[in-house]
């Protein structure tokens, strides 16, 4: 079991324990209390961009406002709608929740590995890293528990026994399904750069900016990895499940006091775990930045790694508020051509191109042939593709289908 | 330690698959059946093939539940749905006879087997040692499938496309009074 954390494999004390299980109280407290800050700062930053004051009340800023509706919802009444399903009902929430917040498991937090060290930090005497676990399959963790967090809206739709969370939670999961396709081809071109699966190898082995995959992947990825992961976060442009124009409020309609309060933590603690997987993967993690032999050093001693991943970890929240404050939602259809048609292929092809360098590098093949050849396929690829979506509209449009 | 491990994903397993027998709702048949696939990705774990225990939930788990459940709640199979009546009468006895036919296949194996496992010596078999390198078991898995069982996975990848293809096929084909040629 614990073989998980390679660290701590064979004779275990009680000292070995006791670590672990206080860096599980620090990231379930951690993610608890970020959270709460998280729907704090979004209320407030698209509030500032539609020129309102926002939450303004409770403490300083507004800043306990979120604590304030947490409490309100733990004493407000429980209700189940009588047609629910009760035993799904009440399941389904802890089922959003608890995928979650073990993705923060496998995230390094924090910890040096600039010059080549390997990120281990000493707590009380005892070699660890400042991540809860760091299996070998990391990111495969991270896909499983993304598509496992499919059930919990999923059920908590039909479990309403009720039409909008219905249609709301079939929309989730179709969204959810098509898009981590082109989630995992993105993931999958990290990997080849980086050669392994345990994150902590990933954020090992992008020690300069060149070397972050972020460039190293040629941006494309990243990009279709932030679309993909903006979808299965159910998050505006892509919020279709929630929406209220269409479906009332969607999956989580018939919702209230404390259960809501559980999707409404998942939804948010998802948005802040899926930003710190994209700076894990694609910036270097808690690597400070350095570009050439220059390092920005903040002098902060230990703290350091943790500083950067902060602040990195900042810039995607930010991101991800801009998003939901500008733009609009997406039809239906455009959504799932979106992700179908464009973004799986693309980064299909991004891949294929990706693989052919590197098949390249090993075998001493001449790069820019390689490449001229590469190029050539995909765009006949691409062509072909093209002409085909191009057929089978015209076969829709003359049977008479919308879509 | 392991013991213990093996006694908690069993009791899951044996839980789960008990659960999709007995439940009269088909939605909770269906998460009764994640409970015994989760158990056995915990076997998984124990027995260190951490990759197939990371499949296992991929694809079992997230994507052929998921298609279940959807089944399910499209169609909206209520429980409504009448036992009691038998659409096909022989299948029934059929499921009793495979299903002990089964069980006597497995226990013949293990009794068979039991002096090679007490022993722990396997012929045949390459156990790799994982030991010391953290990506050793899943780059091994790599390298026979993507050189020795390359035309396997290949063939598996082109059943795929094929199934993909009818099913396109199969739901789009026009029906006799449509304008569709």
């Amino acid at each position: 079991m614990i073989a998980l954390d390679p660290l701590l494999i064979g004779d275990l004390d009680l000292g070995d324990v006791l670590v672990v299980l206080l860096k599980v109280v620090v990231v379930f407290v951690v993610g608890l209390v970020a959270t709460m800050l998280m729907v704090w700062f979004e209320r407030k930053a698209i509030a500032g961009m539609q020129n309102r004051i926002g939450p303004n009340k409770a403490g300083p800023f507004g800043i306990l406002q979120t604590l304030a509706d947490g409490i309100k919802l733990f004493f407000k009444e429980d209700l189940i709608p009588a047609q629910a399903n009760r035993f799904v009902f009440k399941l389904a929430p802890y089922l959003a929740f608890v995928p979650a917040f073990l993705v923060w498991s496998v995230i390094p937090l924090g910890g040096d590995f600039s010059n080549g060290k390997d990120g281990t930090v000493k707590i009380f005497g005892r070699v660890t890293r400042l991540q809860l676990a760091d299996p070998q399959i990391g990111l495969l963790l991270l896909l499983a528990l993304s598509s496992v967090a499919v059930y919990g809206i999923m059920l908590a739709g039909w479990s309403s026994g009720s039409k909008y969370p219905l249609l709301g939670s079939v929309r989730a999961s179709a969204q959810m399904v098509s898009y981590e396709a082109a989630l995992g081809l993105s993931i999958a071109a990290v990997l080849l750069i980086s050669g392994t699966l345990s994150t902590s190898g990933i954020v090992f082995a992008q020690p300069s900016f060149t070397r972050w995959h972020v460039v190293a992947t040629g941006l494309l990825p990243f990009v279709i990895f932030l679309i993909a992961a903006t979808a299965e976060l159910n998050r505006p442009p892509f919020d279709l499940v929630e929406a209220e124009q269409e479906l009332v409020g969607g999956f989580n309609t018939e919702y209230s006091s404390i259960r809501f309060a559980l999707f409404f933590l998942a939804e948010f603690m998802n948005t802040i775990t899926m930003s710190g997987v994209i700076v894990t993967l694609f910036f270097g993690g808690p690597q400070p930045v350095k570009i050439g032999d220059t390092t920005l050093n903040l002098h902060l001693g230990p703290l350091n790694g943790t500083v950067w991943f902060l602040l990195k970890l900042l810039v995607f929240l930010y991101i991800y508020v801009w998003f939901r404050a500008t733009l609009p939602r997406l039809r239906y259809d455009q959504l799932m051509n979106l992700g179908w048609k464009v973004l799986i292929p693309i980064s299909l092809g991004w891949f294929m191109l990706l693989a052919s360098f590197r098949l390249a590098q090993d075998n001493g093949w001449n790069r820019w042939l390689v490449g001229a050849v590469a190029l050539s396929v995909l765009t006949a690829a691409a062509g072909l593709l093209l002409a085909a979506t191009r057929v089978s509209a015209r076969n829709r449009q003359r049977e008479g289908t919308m879509f | 330690m392991a013991f213990f491990v093996f006694v908690c994903a069993a009791l899951m397993i044996l839980g789960g698959a008990v659960g999709v027998i007995i439940s009269q709702h088909p939605v909770h048949a269906a998460l009764s059946l994640i409970l015994t696939l989760f158990g056995v990705a915990v076997l998984y774990v124990a027995q260190d093939a951490h990759f197939l225990a990371a499949v296992q939930v991929i694809v079992y788990a997230g994507a052929i539940v998921v298609l279940f459940l959807f089944v399910i709640m499209l169609l909206g199979v209520d429980s409504a749905e009448d036992l009691q009546i038998e659409p096909i009468p022989v299948q029934r006895p059929l499921a009793a006879i495979v299903a002990l036919g089964i069980v006597g296949v497995i226990s013949a194996a293990i009794v068979q087997a039991r002096s090679t496992i007490a022993s722990g010596t396997r012929s045949g078999i390459d156990i790799p040692t994982v030991s010391g390198d953290a990506d050793g078991n899943i780059r091994q898995l790599a390298r026979d499938l993507f050189s020795d069982h390359v035309f396997a996975f290949e063939l598996t990848s082109v059943l795929l496309v094929v199934a993909v293809v009818g099913t396109v096929l199969l739901a789009r084909r026009p029906d006799k009074s449509g304008a569709a040629s």
